[in-house]
């Protein structure tokens, strides 16, 4: 039976996998994280119900479990695709995890581990040792090795508890090929390089991006879902958002990134419900909330505490207890400084290409992918857009990576 | 299947005492296990690996057919615990026992009762457990594409070159739909900067040439009766009635303009030169746009014309912004006139953004945002005020054209659709239907129906795709688009949202993956989204049905007609296995081969209610499996701790809890119930729509058998859980633990 290569376990690449599984036809999935999920596990919650991404991912993963014609590679990189359609060798990268399928996720390595790293999952904000689970839900549920901190040899202290023998700190990168008819690559994006930005403070630890303030929300997140500011742990009295932060201007990314408007308004319910006195500033050029996403739109501007104010922000500067966001209200013309705790810049989505090509896969000059006979792209690999159209692309990407199956 | 015919079960349990299972009394859980049941348990210590599972496969290969596996939760090692041609269940020892326990020498006898009770309560559920077997009929493999656009052209291409059989429906003359009554169109792919000629026309003559597309013009739908599979379509097409067999439908109905006329405040109907952006592609076609005579030198273009506003309609249709920028193009290139652009917010989306940027070079082009004040005719020209611009000022243009960027509404929206989201007074509305629909009156739904219909669905529950807000049909948009509350029947394009051409194409080619996904599913007896591939349907035993039609009305999905009398009518192929029919029937006498009164009540009682005087009380939490079993997991998995006192009985809804459990739980001495479920209302959470919501409801009635019983009222609760809350879970449960404990305990313990 042909089989399907989705490439990217995000929530775009699990739902063409799945979507084609359960049509009727072999899938493998090549994740590069030890996790599936991608940038949605990394979120609070969803515009515009407000809703958990794992209640959505757990149905998913699900799905999978219950479905023998889905393979999952994590860990694992395209390192090459020749042929055409209907008929594409791959050759694929599998990275060691130095833990084998034996790990029971029972943590005792984690209890012994003396060396600590940065968490990613985290962007950095907190810690995990060098043995780790990538979060609580992940899937699958295996620990993963960090062989930039870890001791190996040295140490061994995981290896000496670990009654699964399920640690190998020998194991060695392998390869594989495989044949396939017909690819999806959904290789989904990281957030724009704040550090780009450099009018508007990016290094003071109390400018953060969209996708740490998520973190910052979320229990299993540096500090327990409590937003507080980086600096100092000091509560929010007042935050500022800058929208289109490296979106919309040619000196970053000319485009618009699609959902930063929508994440804002979710963030300001997200400090809003915490802190009940707190002001937030939202500074915008459009408020981009299409659709029912009006509905929503329409809620949070019905909060006092949140000031819309339409005026791109020139500079971002440091003050004794704070930070000062200078930006021109196109409204009234007039200048405005405000002073706020912590400033949360809403920064775009940058295709992932930008980081690593896929070889045999051609991208445009803003780096999504574009799409030739027997391969197609769904979610943001494909272009900017929302958890829901990631989705429906995604399903129409697996319709096209079947029709590529049955010869038509 | 006969009483003669089941195949004997012969059970083996296994426990691992691995991932700290082991500070449990192993042995004396072994002997409990044989006590009861006369079978050895086994043992490793480390069941998931090779070894461990192998001493599975080998009883398996000697004839054990009923496998109890006493290890890690059931959401874990899924595909590493599977047997072919056997029940298996899962007693949860580790993240519901050891992982969410603290286990010190006063809690210890506690934990191991905990561990004894999920072992036994696997094994009794294993037992009264059967194989299901699928509910095979001959089923068609065809689609049915209801509306000819380019949405539902696109379905019927896409679903073609799959290699299906497509109907393509549609009720005008021609195809083409809005699309081909347009100029020019938005650019169909990248780079998304020039506009060109409608792509419909060229995809019309695909579908003419296509072979496996049967296209049906001047037609309408009759009706449609039956069950995914073996939908039968009775349609009208000039006249002739016709019908044929489809697997499953693509409802790509389309839109219709709000209507202009309401919009009386900006000029329209008043002044012959404001018009809409629809009446604006018809003058363009014309050549030059001419308007009174004269050929056009200037036109206002207003946004967000009777949207984005209470008092019309209060969405945005996510396209005018778009096809403004392309009016006013067609106003540069075709009178090589001015155009002004009035909005509230330019939203442009994505990539659009490159087309917006064009416009914004264009000096014949001037944007910006500002409230319309007033519009009204002087001396032969149209007089725009706009205010709060961002000029800082007031502007006043005078203007040969104004266009009114007025919005989309779904073509289900006025149409009756199904019966709740009509309630008569005398019914009792579901909290999230009534807060979007208020009551009609009978006369009302009396001309509703007479307004037409799209698909005539002869479902007991109404003739149409039940919608969410706003007319637009019902689903998890976020996570899983494209089901609706038909199983087998999607919608695409702007019957479903407000969207852009582009956004329309690639939403057919989604509905028709689910539309072939469907076929392929029910030819095979198995259901869709979210129990995907389960052959296990509801059976209904009716002699003792009393027809009290909870059912009918009930389930989410329409799965049920009724015959004159009021007995229900199953369509197993229309069923998505939630159980809520199940949890509903008061006689009881519907079942799932692997989930039945029998399986559930026999678990309840299963577990070691302690004598009055040891003083410990017993509390069964019925978890969904969707969000409060994994929430509960993830307590585990944080070592996070809660009561020993309590037994989680997970269910695939709260709506398949049947009022009988906690009946019989209480008459058992049980002191409380609390069930878990997911959020319901309006932004509810729920995956079988409102099986949380009826849990809720249906605690009135459980209310009143807890009064007859003399039993306090609070011994039953409902919470709602999301996924994430497992922070607040050990407290949420360790609270009631102390609310029952301060209630007393069950005066019929020990009965």
């Amino acid at each position: 039976m042909s089989t399907i290569l989705v490439i990217g376990g995000g929530i775009a690449g699990l739902t063409a996998a799945i979507e084609a599984a359960e049509t009727g036809y072999d899938v493998i999935i090549v994740e590069k994280n030890p996790y599936l999920g991608g940038r949605v596990a990394q979120l609070r919650k969803y515009f515009p119900k407000l809703c958990p991404p794992y209640c959505g991912l757990e149905i998913f993963f699900k799905r999978i479990k219950s479905n023998p014609r889905v393979k999952i590679l994590t860990m694992a990189e395209v390192e090459s695709i020749e042929g055409s359609a209907g008929n594409f060798d791959v050759t694929i990268k599998i990275n060691p995890r130095y833990v084998n399928d034996n790990c029971t996720a029972c943590n005792e390595c984690v209890e012994v581990c003396p060396v600590e790293r940065p968490n990613d999952f985290n962007f950095g904000m907190d810690n995990t040792k060098a043995i780790y689970l990538p979060h609580e839900m992940a899937f699958p549920l295996k620990y993963v090795i960090d062989p930039e901190y870890c001791k190996k040899d040295e140490c061994k202290a995981c290896l000496s508890v670990c009654k699964y023998k399920a640690i190998d700190l020998n194991m060695e990168p392998q390869t594989m090929k495989v044949n396939v008819s017909s690819i999806v690559v959904a290789t989904g994006w990281k957030p724009y390089d704040a550090s780009n930005l450099d009018n508007l403070l990016p290094e003071h630890p109390d400018v953060i991006t969209n996708m740490m303030m998520e973190r910052l929300a979320a229990y299993n997140g540096p500090t327990k879902g409590k937003i507080v500011r980086p600096s100092d742990g000091k509560e929010i009295e007042s935050v500022a958002f800058v929208q289109c932060a490296g979106s919309r201007d040619e000196n970053h990314l000319p485009y618009c990134s699609a959902i930063c408007c929508l994440a804002t308004l979710k963030q300001a319910t997200y400090i809003r419900e915490q802190y009940p006195d707190a002001k937030v500033y939202i500074f915008y050029i459009d408020i981009r909330a299409l659709g029912r996403y009006e509905d929503f739109f329409a809620k949070v501007q019905k909060d006092e505490n949140v000031v819309l104010i339409k005026g791109k922000v020139a500079k971002i500067e440091e003050d004794e207890d704070g930070l000062i966001v200078t930006a021109e209200d196109t409204a009234t013309g007039v200048k405005t400084r405000q002073k706020v705790d912590m400033v949360v810049l809403a920064t775009g989505m940058q295709p992932s290409s930008s980081e690593y090509k896929v070889p045999g896969i051609e991208y445009d000059e803003y780096g999504f992918v574009v799409p030739k006979e027997g391969i197609v792209a769904a979610g943001v690999a494909r272009k900017p857009a929302d958890v829901a159209s990631c989705n429906e692309d995604a399903t129409g990407a697996a319709l096209k990576a079947i029709q590529v199956v049955r010869g038509r | 299947m006969t009483e003669e015919e089941k195949v004997e079960k012969k059970l083996g349990v296994y426990i691992c005492t691995g991932c700290d299972i082991d500070l449990l009394d192993i042995e004396r859980l072994k002997k409990s296990v044989q006590d009861e049941f006369n079978v050895e348990a086994k043992t490793h210590p480390h069941l998931c690996g090779e070894e461990g599972v192998k001493i599975i496969k080998d009883d398996v290969a000697n004839g054990v057919n009923t496998v109890v596996v006493a290890a890690c939760s059931p959401r874990v090692n899924t595909d590493v615990f599977n047997f072919e041609n056997c029940i298996v269940e899962r007693a949860n020892l580790r993240e519901g026992v050891v992982w969410c326990q603290e286990i010190n020498d006063e809690t210890k006898e506690e934990v191991q009762l905990m561990a004894e009770d999920y072992v036994k309560m696997a094994i009794v559920k294993a037992q009264k457990s059967d194989l299901p077997e699928p509910y095979i009929e001959e089923t068609s493999k065809d689609i049915l594409v209801v509306g000819g656009g380019i949405t539902g052209i696109t379905a019927a291409l896409e679903i073609a070159k799959a290699g299906y059989n497509a109907y393509l429906v549609e009720k005008e003359e021609k195809l083409g739909g809005w699309m081909a009554k347009y100029y020019k169109s938005l650019p169909s792919k990248p780079p998304y900067i020039e506009i060109e000629d409608p792509i419909v026309f060229k995809k019309i003559e695909e579908v003419e040439n296509n072979d496996k597309i049967k296209v049906y013009t001047s037609t309408t739908i009759e009706e449609i009766s039956g069950q995914p599979g073996m939908f039968d379509v009775k349609v009208n097409r000039n006249g002739n009635v016709e019908e044929f067999r489809v697997g499953a439908i693509v409802v790509a109905t389309g839109w219709k303009p709000y209507e202009a006329e309401k919009l009386e405040e900006l000029g329209y109907g008043k002044y012959e030169g404001v018009i809409t952006n629809i009446e604006m592609e018809e003058l363009a076609k014309n050549g030059k746009i001419v308007v009174n005579g004269k050929e056009v030198k200037s036109v206002a273009f207003i946004q967000c014309a009777g949207q984005r506003d209470e008092n019309h309609l209060p969405y945005c249709s996510s396209v005018c912004c778009l096809v403004t920028l392309k009016q006013a193009k067609y106003v540069r290139m075709l009178n090589d006139a001015y155009a002004y652009i009035f909005y509230k917010d330019m939203r442009t989306l994505g990539l659009w953004e490159d087309f917006y940027k064009s416009a914004q070079e264009d000096e014949g082009i001037f944007l910006t945002k500002g409230d319309v004040k007033s519009i009204y005719e002087e001396d032969g020209k149209l007089v725009v005020e706009v205010e709060n611009t961002l000029l800082g000022e007031p502007i006043t243009v005078k203007v040969d054209l104004v266009v009114l960027a007025t919005g989309m509404v779904s073509t289900i929206k006025g149409l009756y659709t199904v019966k709740e989201e009509f309630p008569d007074e005398k019914a009792v509305p579901y909290k999230h239907i009534v807060d979007l629909h208020p009551i009609k009156s009978e006369e009302e739904v009396e001309e509703l129906a007479k307004k037409g219909h799209i698909l005539n669905l002869q479902y007991r529950q109404g003739p149409e795709l039940p919608t969410l807000r706003y007319g637009f049909p019902d689903s998890h948009y976020i996570c899983f688009p494209y089901e609706s509350r038909r199983l087998g029947i999607y919608a695409a394009g702007c019957v479903r949202a407000p969207m852009d051409a582009v956004a329309c194409m690639d939403d057919a080619a989604g509905a028709a993956l689910k539309a072939i996904q469907a076929v392929e599913l029910v030819a095979q007896g198995m259901t869709t989204f979210p129990r995907t591939g389960d052959i296990d349907y509801p059976q209904f035993f009716l002699q003792r049905c009393t027809q009290c039609k909870r059912c009918t009305e009930e389930c989410p999905f329409g799965a049920l007609d009724e015959d004159e009398k009021g007995t229900p009518m199953p369509n197993p192929l229309r069923c998505r296995r939630c159980g809520i029919c199940f949890g509903a029937c008061p006689e009881r006498i519907i079942s799932f081969k692997q989930y039945s009164i029998d399986s559930a009540t026999s678990m309840i009682k299963a577990i070691y209610v302690p004598p009055e005087e040891e003083e410990v009380p017993r509390i069964i939490i019925f978890a969904c499996e969707n969000d409060a079993y994994p929430a509960l997991d993830m307590v585990a998995m944080n070592r996070m701790t809660y009561s020993p006192h309590v037994r989680v009985i997970p269910v695939r809804c709260l709506g398949s809890v049947n009022a009988v459990f906690i009946a019989d739980a209480m008459s058992r001495g049980i002191d409380g119930v609390l069930m878990m479920g997911c959020k319901f209302g309006e932004d509810y959470q729920c995956h079988f729509i409102r099986g949380s919501e009826l849990a809720n409801r249906r605690m009135e009635n459980i209310k009143e058998t807890l009064d007859r019983l003399m039993i306090e009222a609070e011994r039953v609760k409902i919470i709602e859980v999301e996924i994430t809350d497992f922070d607040k879970l050990p407290k949420i449960i360790n609270d009631f633990v102390e609310e029952i404990k301060e209630l007393g305990f069950n005066p019929f313990k020990g009965f």
